[in-house]
């Protein structure tokens, strides 16, 4: 009976409130202020998800809670076949937003493109220095080496854009789909310049993506409307609100209240009291990141790849993760990349707990001793360096292998693991920027990144050839191969201990439809509905 | 604050007032340097630099590195980048933001008043209940209420305040869905800030509704930063009273046989208030520093909570010309505290 009389009572409410209000409000409790919204400016994932994914639009763009790159401003491209000329064919009629602060007089054309990465590198570009913004970086564009892969841009028509690389890049079209990537609109940054409010252009954005700006209250509250000219059509919601709530506790909280419809980045501690609330969904999934410890291969006995395997063996993985990730679980990693990018192998496994087997090789190949190294800081893909450390340890001495910790703050933590030379096991991991496997392969294991960010200091001529090739071939069928096969030697020679891939959550309220969460850690809110 | 109590002779009140407060005014000046040191100190102290913030996971080349720590002057010796600083403040450039790249002075404009609405709420709220509970407990003194009031009050003075914080939160919106989890306001209201304080705001454009809904926000916050000047309040004025209340003139007072209420009211009441008000302007620093966790769990727009996220980005412009900005404040309001002291103080005032 009260349960009827709540219903009854929820749908008076909701009559009343449809005709009070017709525009369909979505609220959003984000994490924490964008310092712009300039995304080829800043770097971090509350700053694109208020700038990139709600304003803007790129040439390509990720599936939607995938990590493939579909169609985006560019209908289609073509290749050639030496993998160096990319040439976009631009869909047609795409509008800028109209706003209060700017009426745009023409379509998205060529020369929007073009500006838009020629203002991240080109220093004669009036947008790239301090005319514009005080010490600019342009860290993403630096951070993905598009000055060493890129050559051109270059506007063949209106709608044909080309771009030329140095040398063939697969990875390149995924990081045309991140968000630094996203494109802006020069005939916007002509009329500031010419007003001579070029600062406007990181307040006060104007894109093609799926919301317009409307309003941004310091560290409160970022307003959006739907973009009524979207080019793949308006959205359903009309408002889009961001409720920046630091405080991970309090957010949770407004959803369960129903001041906000969507929140991310839970506590754990309060993922029970989600889970138990019928209002509420909490969505999870693995991050695109991975903790791992590299091993320095080149050092006797860890040279050998039994001797890997058999440390890994030794450690009671399941028991490590429980304790360190506690209620906030984590995906066990089986391959260095996570389960939700495109290529994972799902019959590649990494080495089950066997502490008897291990024992015998140990013994066998006489390892008494190993460094173990720990940081201070908590990372996404490992909260406790120290804990983890600690636990492997112990797993280690049962085995007969007696572990010394060896500590340092973080940042000369990384400068020392890096070394070429460096002893034993190095705790680390990697959050991946553009979904692509190469930013995972290449980046920790190519031969070319020993001293850099190959913390095993590992160089297997078959691994480096499969991902070489990869990184070359365009096709992207042929490429899930050769990273497929990649993953095979890599679960073989075991250049390092895999433990997770850190769990992700977001907090949804029941009425909401449409969102999904995305494996690239970002939040959009294009085909997302609520009812009333 | 009994040092404050100094007898200045028997000049003039003028130019006995003028001297004093040129002392004190001379006192901020080393106190105002001493402030740069810390705050460009403090931030570099910290591991990390903003570079290494800004780059994230990703790393940053070391090559990459090196040019941007000259772009950003951080390759300078560190005395050279401390005169830089104390040049651009000592000509009023509090510098631009690292990170947002906005010019520090307009963030915190705009960000101010915010915590300037809070703070005042909270202290109203502090000395509504503080002043009447501590001179009740006085008066009562050693019985149950004094008891309990002062055990109650060392509670509030320990009260972790993000624990206590999170737990009204909890219970009050999330349980009993009486007052909103946090922010300034409804989401529903929107308009263009005029003096950026809402309570103003929303009534300059008369509308009634959102002004109530700004109050309602205010309710958790208000208590929460409150508690702690709160409890300091009631224990100072119980303590200021009990030792009026055994003076000679309040005897006197009694033994013309003036009521009870008239005696505690205007005879002792007047004098133990003087050093009730030095604690109250002691308290505006507790309610800043208090400001820091406050406005993280009830997501006030206010400077506590762009210094913490400052702080982690490594912003060091923000965070060395955010503290000397607060300083600053802190230290206007001491000064005018002071003064009001020397006014309301008859052995100051003419000795």
């Amino acid at each position: 009976m009260k349960k009827t009389m709540t219903f009854a009572a929820a749908l008076l409410a909701a009559s009343v409130l449809s005709g009070m209000a017709s525009a369909k409000t979505l609220v959003y409790c984000s994490e924490a202020s964008p310092a712009n919204f300039d995304p080829g400016t800043t770097t971090g994932g509350n700053d694109f998800d208020a700038s990139s994914r709600t304003v803007y639009s790129r040439l390509v763009e990720f599936k939607h809670g995938g990590t493939e790159v579909e169609p985006g401003l560019a209908d289609k491209w073509e290749i050639s076949d030496d993998g160096l000329v990319y040439t976009f064919h631009l869909h047609p009629g795409v509008k800028f937003q109209t706003t209060d602060y700017f009426k745009p007089t023409r379509d998205l054309n060529a020369d929007d493109v073009v500006f838009s990465f020629d203002r991240q590198f080109n220093k004669e570009n009036p947008w790239n220095g301090d005319k514009y913004l005080p010490n600019l970086t342009w860290d993403y564009y630096t951070g993905m080496d598009m000055p060493k892969y890129v050559a051109k841009w270059e506007k063949v028509d209106d709608l044909t854009v080309k771009l030329t690389l140095t040398e063939p890049n697969a990875p390149m079209l995924a990081n045309l789909g991140m968000d630094f990537a996203s494109i802006v609109s020069k005939e916007y940054a002509d009329q500031l310049q010419k007003d001579g409010k070029m600062a406007d252009f990181s307040t006060k954005p104007i894109g093609t993506g799926p919301y317009q700006f409307v309003d941004y209250q310091l560290d409160s509250v970022i307003r959006y409307a739907a973009n009524p000219d979207y080019f793949k059509g308006k959205e359903k919601i009309d408002d889009l609100v961001f409720a920046i709530t630091p405080d991970a506790t309090a957010r949770v909280q407004k959803v369960l209240a129903g001041e906000c419809d969507i929140t991310v980045y839970p506590n754990p501690a309060d993922l029970a009291t989600v889970k138990a609330n019928k209002d509420v969904t909490l969505m999870d999934q693995a991050g695109l990141n991975i903790g791992y410890m590299s091993y320095n291969t080149t050092i006797p006995p860890l040279d050998k790849p039994e001797v890997r395997h058999a440390l890994n063996q030794a450690i009671d993985r399941e028991a490590l993760i429980k304790s360190l990730f506690q209620d906030a679980g984590a995906t066990p990693a089986e391959n260095l990349i996570p389960p939700t990018m495109w290529s994972w192998d799902k019959d590649v496994k990494t080495d089950a707990y066997n502490p008897d087997a291990a024992k015998k090789v140990l013994e066998a190949a006489g390892l008494k001793e190993i460094q173990l190294w720990a940081s201070d800081r908590a990372r996404p893909y490992n909260p406790n360096f120290q804990r983890a450390a600690e636990l492997i340890q112990a797993d280690w001495a049962k085995v007969g292998v007696k572990a010394e910790i060896v500590n340092y703050e973080w940042t000369k933590y990384r400068a020392e693991g890096k070394k070429k030379d460096r002893p034993g096991a190095f705790q680390v991991g990697w959050t991946g920027d553009n979904g692509d496997p190469d930013n995972f392969f290449a980046t920790l294991f190519a031969c070319s990144a020993i001293g850099v960010s190959n913390y095993s200091s590992w160089c297997d001529k078959d691994f480096e050839d499969l991902i070489q090739k990869a990184k070359k071939t365009s096709d992207q069928a042929e490429r899930t191969k050769l990273y497929e096969q990649a993953q095979v030697i890599f679960a073989k020679e075991a250049p390092a201990f895999l433990l997770a891939h850190s769990q992700v959550y977001a907090v949804v309220r029941n009425n909401v439809s449409g969102f999904k969460m995305d494996p690239l850690g970002i939040h959009r809110f294009d085909g997302v509905d609520k009812a009333e | 604050m009994r040092t404050g109590r100094r007898n200045f002779g028997a000049a003039p009140f003028n130019s006995t007032m003028l001297r004093y407060l040129l002392n004190k005014i001379a006192l901020l000046i080393p106190t105002l340097v001493g402030i740069t040191i810390c705050a460009f100190a403090f931030v570099r102290l910290l591991p990390g630099d903003p570079i290494l913030a800004m780059a994230g996971e990703h790393g940053v080349a070391p090559a990459r590195y090196e040019e941007l720590k000259h772009q950003f002057g951080y390759d300078l010796p560190i005395w050279e980048q401390y005169a830089r600083y104390v040049g651009e403040v000592a000509t009023g450039d509090f510098g631009v933001s690292i990170s947002s790249k906005r010019p520090v002075i307009e963030e915190f404009k705009t960000l101010f008043p915010a915590t300037l609405e809070l703070s005042f709420f909270a202290m109203i709220f502090a000395m509504a209940l503080g002043i009447p509970a501590g001179i009740f407990a006085a008066v009562k003194r050693g019985s149950w209420f004094d008891q309990s009031l002062m055990g109650t009050a060392l509670v509030g003075y320990s009260m972790p305040i993000f624990w206590w914080g999170l737990l009204l939160i909890i219970f009050f919106s999330g349980y009993l869905g009486w007052t909103p989890v946090n922010g300034r306001i409804d989401l529903q209201y929107f308009f263009k800030p005029i003096t950026g304080f809402m309570t103003i705001d929303t009534l300059i454009y008369g509308k009634w509704a959102a002004f109530r809904s700004v109050l309602r926000h205010l309710v958790l916050p208000t208590i929460v930063l409150g508690t702690i000047p709160l409890a300091v309040i009631a224990r100072q004025t119980r303590s200021a009273m009990l030792e009026v209340l055994s003076e000679d003139y309040v005897r006197t007072a009694r033994a013309k046989g003036l009521s009870s209420a008239r005696v505690i009211g205007v005879h002792a009441l007047r004098n133990a208030l003087i050093p009730v008000v030095t604690t109250i302007g002691l308290q505006v620093s507790t309610l800043l520093a208090g400001a820091i966790l406050t406005e993280t769990i009830f997501s006030w727009p206010g400077i506590g909570r762009w210094m913490v996220e400052s702080i982690s980005k490594r912003d060091y412009v923000v965070v060395q010309s955010g503290l000397l900005l607060i300083a600053l404040i802190v230290m206007a309001v001491n000064l005018i505290v002071d003064v009001l002291y020397a006014v309301i103080n008859p052995r100051i005032r003419a000795a």
